[in-house]
């Protein structure tokens, strides 16, 4: 191996070593495990309760160009029956002028929670989705979103 | 009134949950906004959606100014009876609109 073939091959090494680095630290780790964003509004709904990080899933994209109008997909993993069903959803923002986002209301027994819509950013910011039980018990996901243009225009 | 496109299966079996897509065409004025000579618009967005299923209700939704102009929404709902799906939906304005489809129970 030629001197200039070693120096190649360390260069390789030291590219992945830095692309594997960058990769790690921008996946949203804050957003996956930890602790969910304080928001005043979700504190209240919560009431001192504490959802359980699980069996729903809150699909939204890394990266938003454009806050007016982002893709959201949330999605509770079943089977429900004969246990509780989810009664609501809701959605928080930790940025947007208005925190309280939507919340979805399923008055009767439903086997497949899959809910989609479009949403507005006011900036890159966490997004924090809490479904409640039949019997109470509350689930949590959330999501950190990176928008590049904010999705309103109040001055925020 | 036609200001919404709405798709549900023409036929579905029963006790099978079943996909409802919903677009209603309104423009989410969030009241931050300011006309060409600087005043301000005001809100209006869609507060609150229904969906009845044979009278009753199956899914409702409480909205904000969060919600994309256009709302869609795209949500599930368990096939009972042959019957109609009705949709109604509340402006700050006041103004109600409201849109229905068929849906036959195999």
């Amino acid at each position: 191996m030629s001197a200039q073939e070693m120096h190649d091959s360390a260069r390789r090494r030291v590219l992945q070593g830095a692309g594997a680095f960058v990769l790690i630290t921008c996946l949203p780790a804050r957003a996956a495990d930890g602790d969910l964003p304080a928001i005043p509004a979700m504190t209240k709904f919560l009431a001192g309760r504490t959802p359980r990080r699980e069996r729903i899933r809150l699909d939204l994209p890394r990266l938003a160009d454009n806050g007016f109008a982002v893709p959201m997909r949330i999605a509770v993993a079943g089977p429900f029956a004969p246990g509780p069903f989810v009664r609501t959803i809701a959605i928080f923002s930790e940025l947007n002028p208005v925190p309280d986002l939507a919340a979805f209301e399923f008055p009767l027994p439903l086997e497949r929670i899959e809910l989609d819509s479009r949403i507005r950013l006011a900036g890159t910011q966490q997004i924090v989705v809490i479904a409640e039980l039949t019997n109470g018990n509350l689930l949590a996901a959330a999501a950190e979103v990176v928008v590049t243009l904010a999705g309103c225009m109040d001055g925020t | 009134m036609a200001d919404a496109r709405i798709s549900v299966p023409s036929s579905v079996a029963r006790g099978e949950a079943f996909e409802v897509r919903i677009q209603i065409r309104h423009p989410m004025e969030t009241g931050y906004r300011t006309d060409d000579v600087g005043k301000s618009i005001p809100r209006n967005v869609i507060r609150t959606f229904t969906c009845k299923y044979n009278g009753e209700t199956v899914f409702a939704a409480r909205l904000s100014s969060g919600i994309a102009a256009n709302p869609y929404l795209r949500f599930f709902v368990t096939a009972r009876a042959s019957g109609e799906m009705t949709f109604e939906w509340v402006d700050d304005a006041g103004t109600r609109g409201s849109d229905r489809a068929a849906v036959t129970v195999a």
